[in-house]
């Protein structure tokens, strides 16, 4: 259904698309990190592609993989052309930072603020990237592999309790 | 109808008055929520015992019944609401989440909303049924007409306090000179 995507995108940007695959219906296409918000304009805009919708941004932390260790997942969607796919970008760990989509698609402001929040993953020109469900005192990013499962961080107790 | 009378310690008898009107503040953030409205519902009648009547502001009620899932960040956010309860009240903790943070063990779960304010009934289950429910208020009732509940004991103890530093300031020590 949306191989055709995979293909204008293989044609328009050959030095930026690292691979594809489809399985299944699911067409997934890695991009480089440097290229990204250029493709997902690209795709946002394109008369055959049209995704004007992105149902959701998050990221995976891939821990102990071979090559960067996060990956940010847009997942995208045509609401006129009634097709989708999936982007996804590799970012380092020593430099975890990628440009922000809020300028193609407004509505993923909180969705980077919780990848932020729940990964550490900075965004760049994103307009007010705050922690989404964390307070603000919490140390660290607790969806990283690396986080302690049971480290909770109080806010407060009651007097007495230990 | 001979006697018409009975007597009876003041105290006891605000104690019975007290264990029948409660007026209860749902602090509700999980799925027990249900439940709860299904106790205060028709078919199980939490009016029966006197406790049909819940009020959203915790400053007209004085029994918190923490339905659900407490977090870290909920944490500040329940004390101040028991804070801004008036004396006396009581806390319920209704459901195995806020019993003890139930079967979530992770960064964000509060291990048992008793970590910030005194809970007096603790009502396990996932969610408890409604017969739990009622079991555990009837529990409370038992534990007001003792005078148990948390505020009650301090409120005694303040008292036991203020009442031995009165008599105290009583006592005229003779002056150092004679």
């Amino acid at each position: 259904m949306s191989q055709k995507i995979l293909d204008r995108l293989l044609e328009k940007f050959p030095d930026a698309v690292l691979s594809t695959s489809n399985f299944r219906g699911d067409e997934v296409a890695i991009v480089k990190r440097e290229r990204a918000l250029d493709v997902l304009r690209f795709l946002k805009d394109d008369a055959e592609c049209l995704l004007d919708m992105a149902r959701t941004v998050t990221a995976i932390d891939w821990l102990g993989r071979d090559g960067d260790r996060f990956e940010m997942v847009y997942q995208l969607y045509s609401i006129t052309r009634k097709h989708g796919v999936r982007i996804k970008v590799p970012v380092p760990e020593d430099d975890p930072t990628i440009d922000t989509c809020t300028t193609l698609w407004p509505g993923m402001n909180w969705a980077e603020r919780e990848a932020w929040d729940m990964y550490g993953i900075k965004f760049r020109g994103h307009p007010d990237l705050r922690r989404m469900f964390m307070y603000e005192e919490f140390v660290g990013h607790p969806l990283r592999k690396d986080y302690p499962k049971e480290k909770r961080q109080p806010l407060i107790r009651r007097e007495g309790m230990v | 109808m001979g006697l018409e009378f009975t007597t009876t310690k003041m105290a006891d008898a605000i104690a019975w008055a007290r264990k029948f009107s409660l007026f209860t503040y749902p602090f509700v953030t999980a799925c027990c929520g249900m439940e709860y409205m299904s106790t205060a519902g028709p078919k199980y009648d939490v009016a029966r015992f006197g406790a049909e009547f819940p009020r959203f502001s915790p400053r007209q009620a004085d029994l918190l019944f923490i339905v659900g899932t407490i977090t870290e960040k909920m944490g500040p956010v329940l004390s101040r609401i028991y804070q801004q309860m008036a004396e006396p009240k009581w806390v319920v903790a209704f459901g195995v989440c806020a019993c003890t943070g139930g079967f979530y063990q992770n960064y964000n779960t509060m291990p048992g909303a008793d970590q910030v304010v005194p809970v007096d009934v603790y009502i396990p289950g996932c969610p408890p049924r409604p017969e739990q429910v009622l079991d555990g208020l009837i529990m409370l009732q038992e534990r007001i007409q003792k005078h148990e509940g948390h505020s009650q004991v301090r409120y005694r103890e303040e008292q036991a306090l203020a009442n031995k530093q009165e008599a105290l300031a009583q006592i005229r020590l003779p002056a150092a000179g004679k």
